[in-house]
């Protein structure tokens, strides 16, 4: 009944943009900034890059897309869009040094009422006459699997049935662990999350690290959301059905312990427990179901406690998680 | 050779002091401009003229007298969840878990509505669902602060967490108490008997209202006259200073979220007891992250919230008018609330901060 080799790649599917989710907050949080707004930033580049398709398809002749620009144009919508809400998070409190937990509470707001609102009312705004948002063309694009990937068995379908978004993931996840640990860059923006005024004494421009991986980390999270609407979702937006994957993505974060490379494998570990609701036996009690799905959140509160039970100095969040660092200030 | 130095355009100064006047200038030359914005985009997006769109979200807050005590009634549940979350927040405790604690207080309210009807009499339920729901509200507080005091526990995240938990669990007693099986939903509870439905005090708007004024007076009192507001102060400002001092900070912690937590568990209460007489997963509808905002907004100043909540209500009530009218998505409302948002957490920085540009510009090339 239970096959694994039919729950690996839907384990997968879910866990691809709570990978790029949490990769973006990790190397955001490395600079000590505590990005809360990652849920909302997700929405936009979701919907900036269903925006970006949507007029393309309706520019285009039905049935004559070009391949490369369905996806360049919905990928350059996202990665702006939530560049965009970077650079707000950055100048809100990099620059005017606001609070950073209300800051990002606030861009999940706006973000989620951004991505809700155009996603409801983008073809009333553009006076297009269609009935729903449905880029079953473009998301044809981006959900096309490796040519090999069907007469291989189920190597083919385990390793190789996914869009290009999904590799593209794992591979930006292993480029930020790389960068993190062995270059002199990730060297200066650990020292930066560590202790700003430290590395800003070491000669470290701490404004333009903490700019630039949260901006970085705003984009990388967007294409999570990219990849939701456009490859899980089949091109469907449908209002709030991302839901709470952004706020378990920043779950994710403390579950590999601010390493991306962890990432890889915990985020199909967290996408496997996003649905083992769907296998678990329940019987006649679906109100079970409803237990099951609270597992992710207590494995990463359970793993939260440890991590800080055990106090060990490699485990711990960036220690200025979550300050804003001034200068003149001591 | 001579050495080029580069000097910066301007140079940014801390604020020793500055009068409230000239504070709440700033903030209400922020919160205008932020209205223009609004205006314009919803310009935009209706191509209507400005002067009606707001004449539409005055109509939508308080057009009628129904419409306006509704208001008052959100303003009040608002205002009670930012009383909650303030202890925590001046002690530095970051509780986002409002939204938890809140749904676990409406849980115990619906748990003793449901389970204790006709078994009991009504007046016992409701002294039971008092105690229960803001009980079930603070024990939901007190465990991250368990983990925070005892282990250091980054409390965002546990808070974070603990909301999801509890969304579930309310998720969970949905589908055991659903009415008709399989409908998903509990519906009005004990719509014909109305046991265990809060008394209506006036009109069934006034007890929120009225229980919002009392926590608000309350919350001042307690912050500003008592030792335990004046030992949060002193925690929030340096743990350190607290410790040499002679303060138990873990104790402080603890007190602290179990207060924060149980008046979560009465806005929960009245939520499900008072207003909806039913719980559902998004009965506190993320107002325990807009009640950080609320907070902090006012910085941490009881009074001042009364007006933070005011506004942020006032325009959510007023963009959803404006969504209905010109059949936009109702999301519209997030929108022009996360702008005003954007623009009063950036102009603090004036308020802190003042920016001294250089006086010499342009003679540099002389």
């Amino acid at each position: 009944m239970f096959s694994l080799v039919a729950f690996i790649p839907r384990a997968v599917q879910q866990g691809v943009p709570l990978l790029l989710g949490s990769t973006g907050e990790t190397i955001t949080e490395k600079s000590g900034n505590l990005n809360l707004g990652i849920p909302g930033v997700m929405y936009v580049g979701a919907i900036s890059g269903v925006i970006g398709s949507f007029f393309y398809e309706q520019a285009a002749a039905p049935g004559e897309l070009n391949g490369f620009l369905a996806i360049f144009i919905p990928l350059i919508c996202a990665l702006i869009g939530s560049l965009l809400m970077g650079l707000l998070y950055c100048f809100l409190t990099v620059s005017l040094r606001a609070n950073q937990n209300v800051t990002g509470l606030a861009m999940t707001t706006f973000g989620i009422g951004f991505g809700n609102f155009f996603g409801g009312s983008l073809i009333k705004l553009a006076g297009a006459d269609v009935p729903s948002i449905s880029l079953s063309a473009t998301s044809q694009y981006f959900s096309r699997t490796l040519p090999f990937a069907a007469n291989t068995g189920w190597v083919g379908k385990v390793f190789f049935s996914y869009g290009f978004l999904a590799y593209v993931a794992i591979i930006i996840a292993l480029i930020c662990a790389y960068v993190l640990k062995k270059t002199r860059v990730g060297l200066h923006l650990r020292a930066v999350g560590e202790d700003p005024a430290a590395a800003d004494a070491a000669g470290i421009n701490v404004k333009k690290y903490k700019y630039v991986s949260t901006c970085l980390g705003c984009m990388i999270a967007g294409l999570g959301g990219l990849y939701y609407v456009m490859d899980y979702a089949c091109g469907v937006w449908s209002n709030d059905a991302f839901g709470d994957r952004g706020w378990l993505a920043i779950a994710l974060v403390i579950f590999t312990i601010w390493k991306p490379d962890v990432g890889v494998l915990s985020s199909i570990l967290f996408g496997g427990l996003y649905i083992l609701y769907l296998y678990l036996p329940s019987g006649t009690h679906t109100e079970y179901k409803e237990l099951y799905k609270m597992i992710p959140y207590i494995v990463t509160l359970v793993v939260l406690v440890f991590t800080s039970m055990r106090n060990k100095k490699e485990d711990q969040p960036p220690k200025s998680l979550g300050t804003n660092y001034f200068r003149e200030e001591r | 050779m001579e050495q080029k130095i580069k000097e910066p355009r301007f140079h940014i100064v801390k604020r020793s002091d500055i009068c409230s006047r000239e504070a709440w200038t700033i903030r209400i030359i922020a919160i205008l401009a932020a209205l223009a914005l609004c205006a314009l985009i919803t310009m935009v997006c209706t191509g209507d003229n400005p002067i009606s769109i707001f004449a539409t979200i005055f109509k939508g807050a308080f057009g009628t007298q129904r419409k306006t005590w509704i208001t008052l009634q959100y303003v009040a549940i608002l205002l009670i969840i930012s009383l909650a979350l303030t202890p925590a927040f001046k002690m530095q405790f970051w509780n986002v878990g409002g939204e938890g604690q809140v749904l676990m207080g409406g849980l115990a309210a619906a748990a003793c509505m449901i389970t204790l009807a006709d078994k009991l009499p009504g007046a016992v339920i409701i002294i039971l669902m008092i105690a229960s729901s803001i009980l079930a509200g603070a024990v939901w507080g007190v465990i991250p602060a368990l983990f925070k005091a005892l282990w250091n526990t980054n409390e965002t995240l546990s808070t974070l967490m603990m909301n999801y938990i509890a969304t579930q669990l309310v998720a969970y007693f949905t589908i055991v108490w659903e009415v008709p099986k399989g409908s998903g939903k509990i519906g009005i509870i004990n719509q014909n008997s109305n046991i265990g439905w809060l008394p209506n005090i006036g009109n069934k708007y006034l007890l929120s209202i009225i229980t919002a004024v009392v926590v608000t007076i309350g919350m001042f009192i307690y912050l500003k006259f008592t030792k335990h507001g004046y030992e949060i102060e002193v925690v929030g400002e340096s743990q350190n200073t607290a410790r040499y001092v002679g303060i138990s900070v873990e104790k402080v912690i603890i007190r602290t979220m179990l207060l924060s937590g149980a008046i979560c568990g009465l806005a929960g209460l009245l939520l499900v007891g008072g207003i909806n007489h039913t719980i559902t997963t998004t009965i506190s509808d993320g107002q325990g992250f807009t009640g950080v905002m609320v907070s902090w907004l006012a910085k941490f100043n009881p009074v001042a919230m009364i007006f933070t909540s005011l506004l942020i209500i006032f325009m959510d009530r007023g963009a959803s008018e404006i969504s209905t009218a010109f059949e936009l998505n109702q999301s519209f409302a997030d929108i022009l609330t996360g702008i005003i948002l954007f623009f009063i957490i950036g102009c603090e920085f004036f308020i802190r901060y003042k920016i001294i540009v250089r006086k010499d510009l342009g003679k540099e090339n002389a």
